[in-house]
């Protein structure tokens, strides 16, 4: 049923679904955005880590005693105690503060840790040498679907292979961290995190165990994170950093900052689990996929993970017969952290990769073989129409060959293509709008912007719903004591943000309109705001400008509140989407060195806010895809249990040159009815499948694990 | 980083005069682009850093008798960017290689023959030999970047120039000064496999400072690089190779080989120079230099790749010289 509450139809629509700058941008470029690592508060002390060197073991003694006596020395708290255990290198033991950044170094040098080594583990490629190390446990065990042994009699194709991908790490360009400034009973937090609503409480309950400081509460601490420099999922938490950064400032009447080093960002701030895994298919003649049957395995961390959804959205449960079996292989390895839509890109590898080689198997082009099967996932139309799509922006037709057809000379050219789905349900959320009687108009809540784009999200809602433009709103965000608003994972925000802003804009609009009704002579209900004007839609000379609208409220500031979920509050967003990636890549065959030639992605996320910033969003994601796709991996040394490419000269990312020609195509004007679905997640899963299936078009062989590095790309081709 | 005391001498000799006879007491600083990085990590850590900055004949590239003089604060970019150096199409080749504006403008040609190993045994404090219980850690280790040449142990690292497999090509010198005064010796000699924790991979006395290359005429030579690069993003080369061959009509009279990322040390390979000798720079003898090149390769347990990698660049850096183009 239609609300007042509902978007604005496509040809109302000013704002909604064009192209912006990024309203945040130009404060960014010119450096005027203060990142959590760049505060620097009057009288900050510098805290640094102590962290183990040894992957597994128990802390015998901790002697800060030469540490104490380090110029500069200001205070220190322990996160572990002797008898504590570690499970992985890098793991914090202590943190130390000092007047300068090097004499906490210098600190933090001094201090001797005692560890009893115990035996570890660091390696999971190999699950028998893992399984004989007793570090292998079933996680799952599941069949779905038709009679597997039937379908596999009826299957007339088969093929079966091995596939995988490496743990890979978030590498956030601004490492976690913040600065803490505890003065009296506030604790004014500025932290680099995805979830500044959540951060007081999980702060306060951390503190409350440090029987020297007493009970905390959540009420005290205020979070303010106006910009943070990526969290890509591993930014959710106060961790043991910020606690002790809290203890630190307490401890010693000082601000403090603690911002992690490269090393420790990438070694213990996330990584990404791997999946490896033996996968075989089985289609009819005609290219049905009649099976579906794997065993895989991976690392979380010492914790282990979930098992990835296979099969990856070819899982139709009455016509494909599926078993999975999954093994959890427990390593001394940082912990796993959500990476963009968690198991997913793992996923699409370990289906689209045996999907694609069952294809060549059956002579077919892949663009018909998966929409042949597009019926095995649950939005066949969406990818039938994004395939075709994707297909004409990377010119398939004219493109694509058979594979091991790529001609003489030892470059080799192919295609590939992946496709996946994410749901991105929204978050909760709570939205302030005030109309001030000078007309300013600011939009409140406890969200953040990730470098995404929340800020100019917010703008055009607000700006299209009062007619105005966006420069005219001020966006209040990054600060907890604002009406709370979820945290930013999962593709959550921009669904739920913008639907509590939209009904906050409307509520408070309806209250302008009363004022102006009044003055016009007309109904309220006959009003309409539209470029700077409110005006009677019956008689467009009853008008009043935005400003002298305003200016009717006398001294009144208006105040409209807005919340997600509303279930009187329209159709607004919803979950689920799908979107389809193809890859062209030239492949090296005597060096094994891959070349992006270009990418092309089809994107649907029902009703786009900001083209632009979605856009972005998926050129982020490809540009991420293409680092792990040939570049990325965190390589870990069974003797020392040590990530030994910790750094950003061998933990390798993709720069401008590596990433090719990129284009992008966002839904539009198809799936709007559905509301606004998020967009960080889906284009993010994709891109290693894709380039893998192309690098095997291309060379005529299957590279069986990601990254494709020279080394693997040679292996391969010596194998064929 | 440890705290250090900083010198900046206006002349050379009072350059040598502050430096310590014994190991890792103090360091010589140019474009710092390595030296920091290895403080950060207290890798390195010399209680004196004496900087070259300050020293004027120290800087620019000229060209002198013939040939040419890259001073020790002399930039890659002041090489990418003089014209004395142009005709020296292998040094050329391998300044390109390295993508960073930033390590362009305050990398020295000079800093990256002395820069120390990238091996990340040794850069995670392991040791240049990375040993563990009185054995490499390498061997069974993660190698996948580590030496397939000059790799009987117990190093197994790779040395990391840029330059030095084209200036020991091109027949390059360096000058060494310490307090009493300079010598010269051939670029190759500044190299050597160490055999002990401790000892160093090059030849050079803690007291001694380059201060000079020489790279003589390359009238009547055919030079190139070639370098298997992953990323056009900087990176380190998998392996590389320069090749120069003086020429007499089409045939080639002399060959210098020379493998960068190989071994512990800038390889020169005799093979290769063999195979080519007498024969024109076609693609077949080009195919038969990088095979030769490789022969008597031993790779790791997990660097077998870099077997054919070397070989290639091999090839590819002889088609280069002559003319051809690679793919």
């Amino acid at each position: 049923m239609a609300t007042k509450y509902d978007w604005p139809a496509v040809e109302d629509r000013s704002l909604i679904g064009k192209r912006h700058d990024r309203v945040d941008g130009p404060e960014k470029a010119r450096g005027d955005a203060k990142y959590s690592y760049d505060r620097n508060l009057s009288g900050m002390l510098f805290a640094r880590l102590v962290t183990s060197p040894v992957p597994h073991g128990r802390i015998i003694g901790i002697d800060t005693s030469r540490a104490e006596k380090v110029k500069g020395y200001k205070g220190h708290v322990n996160i572990l105690n002797p008898g504590d255990e570690i499970q992985w290198a890098g793991k914090e033991v202590l943190a130390i503060a000092a007047d300068t950044e090097e004499h906490a170094r210098d600190a933090a040098h001094a201090v001797a840790v005692n560890i009893e080594k115990l035996d570890h583990w660091v390696k999971e490629e190999d699950v028998k040498k893992a399984g004989e190390a007793n570090r292998v446990k079933p996680a799952k065990d599941d069949a779905k679907g038709p009679d597997l042994a039937a379908a596999w009699e009826g299957a007339e194709v088969t093929h079966e292979g091995y596939y995988g991908l490496g743990v890979i790490t978030h590498c956030c360009l601004e490492p976690h961290g913040q600065v803490v400034d505890w003065t009296g009973d506030d604790i004014k937090v500025y932290a680099s995190t995805q979830a500044v609503a959540r951060i007081p409480a999980d702060l306060a309950k951390g503190l409350s165990r440090d029987e020297s400081i007493g009970r905390v509460e959540a009420g005290q601490v205020e979070v303010i994170t106006p910009y943070m420099g990526g969290g890509f999922g591993s930014k959710f938490n106060i961790d043991t950093w910020g606690i002790a950064c809290a203890q630190l400032s307490k401890k010693t009447g000082k601000p403090v900052k603690l911002m992690l080093d490269r090393n420790e960002e990438v070694t213990v701030a996330g990584s990404r689990p791997s999946d490896y895994g033996n996968v075989k298919v089985g289609a009819k003649k005609d290219g049905t996929i009649v099976a579906y049957e794997s065993e895989t395995w991976s690392t979380g961390g010492i914790a282990g993970r979930g098992s990835p959804p296979l099969p990856y959205i070819f899982d139709n449960d009455e016509k494909l017969a599926q078993k999975i079996r999954h093994l959890n292989v427990s390593t001394n390895i940082g912990p796993a952290r959500a990476w963009r839509a968690p198991n997913h890109p793992q996923a699409a590898v370990l289906t689209m990769c045996p999907l694609e080689d069952l294809a060549a198997k059956l002579d077919m082009d892949p663009v018909e073989f998966f929409k042949k099967n597009a019926d095995l996932t649950a939005r066949p139309e969406v990818y039938r129409y994004e395939i075709d799509k994707c297909a004409e922006m990377i010119d398939w037709k004219n493109k694509w060959r058979k594979r091991g057809d790529s001609g003489s000379g030892p470059v080799k050219r192919g295609l590939g293509m992946s496709l996946h789905t994410w749901g991105g349900r929204p978050h909760d959320s709570t939205c302030e709008v005030r109309i001030e009687p000078d007309g300013g108009v600011s939009v409140s809540m406890a969200s953040q912007d990730l470098g995404v784009g929340t800020y100019t999200t917010l703008s055009v809602v607000a700006a299209e719903t009062l007619g105005l433009d966006i420069p005219d709103i001020r966006i209040n965000i990054g600060n907890s004591k604002l009406p709370i608003s979820g945290a930013s994972g999962g593709s959550t925000t921009v669904g739920g943000t913008t639907a509590s802003t939209r009904r906050a804009t409307v509520n408070a609009l309806e209250e302008l309109k009363g004022v102006v009704a009044e003055s016009l002579g007309v109904e309220a209900g006959d009003l309409m705001a539209k470029d700077h004007k409110i005006f009677a839609k019956s008689d467009s000379s009853k008008s009043l400008s935005w400003a002298d609208a305003c200016k009717k409220l006398g001294n009144r500031t208006i105040t409209g509140q807005g919340k997600q979920p509303d279930r009187d509050g329209g159709k607004l967003n919803d979950s689920g989407v799908g979107g389809v990636q193809m890859a062209d890549v030239s492949v090296d065959t005597e060096t094994g060195i891959v070349t992006i030639n270009k990418i092309a992605a089809v994107q649907d996320v029902g009703l786009v806010v900001c083209l632009k910033q979605s856009e972005s969003q998926v050129y982020g994601a490809l540009i991420q895809g293409v680092a792990w796709a040939l570049y990325e991996e965190s390589i870990y040394d069974q003797t020392s249990g040590k990530m030994l490419n910790a750094d950003m000269e061998f933990y390798k990312l993709s720069g401008a040159g590596d990433i090719g020609e990129l284009e992008v195509h966002m839904v539009q004007n198809k799936y709007d009815d559905r509301g606004v679905i998020g967009i960080g997640e889906p284009p993010a899963i994709s891109p290693g499948a894709a380039i893998s299936n192309a690098v095997a078009n291309a060379i005529g062989v299957r590279v069986p694990t990601l990254p494709l590095t020279p080394d693997r790309i040679l292996a391969a081709l010596a194998d064929a | 980083m440890r705290n250090f005391e900083y010198l900046a001498p206006t002349q050379v000799k009072a350059a040598a005069q502050a430096l310590s006879e014994h190991e890792g007491v103090t360091a010589v600083l140019a474009g710092g682009t390595d030296l920091l990085s290895l403080m950060k990590q207290r890798v390195a850590n010399p209680q004196r850093v004496v900087g070259l900055r300050g020293i004027r004949e120290l800087h620019g590239i000229a060209k002198q008798g013939g040939g040419m003089r890259i001073g020790a604060m002399a930039t890659i970019q002041d090489l990418l960017d003089s014209k004395a150096a142009g005709a020296y199409t292998a040094l050329m080749q391998a300044a390109k290689g390295i993508t960073s504006p930033q390590i362009r403008a305050m990398g020295t040609v000079v800093g990256d023959l002395l820069q120390r190993p990238r091996c990340w045994y040794y850069r995670n404090g392991h040791g240049l030999l990375a040993m563990h219980e009185g054995k490499s850690m390498v061997p069974n280790g993660e190698n996948r970047y580590h030496a397939i040449l000059g790799n009987k142990g117990p190093a197994y690292f790779v040395s990391a120039s840029s330059f030095a497999p084209a200036l020991i090509a091109l027949g390059a010198q360096v000058t060494v000064a310490d307090a009493e005064g300079e010598r010269q010796m051939p670029v190759k000699d500044l190299f050597r496999i160490p055999g002990a924790e401790g000892e160093r991979e090059n030849t050079l006395k803690p007291n001694e400072i380059v201060i000079e290359i020489l790279v003589p005429s390359v009238s009547g030579w055919k030079t190139a690089t070639y370098e298997v690069r992953q990323r056009r993003l900087l990176d380190w080369p998998l392996a590389t190779a320069s090749v120069a061959c003086r020429m007499s009509g089409n045939n080639v009279r002399d060959a210098r080989v020379v493998m960068g990322h190989v071994a512990p040390i800038p390889w020169r390979s005799s093979e290769a120079e063999t195979a080519l000798k007498s024969k024109g720079l076609s693609d077949g003898n080009a195919e038969a230099a990088g095979k030769a090149a490789v022969a008597a390769a031993t790779p790791l347990s997990g660097n077998k790749a870099k077997v054919q990698l070397a070989g290639v660049a091999v090839k590819r850096a002889v088609m280069l010289a002559g003319g051809r183009s690679v793919v």
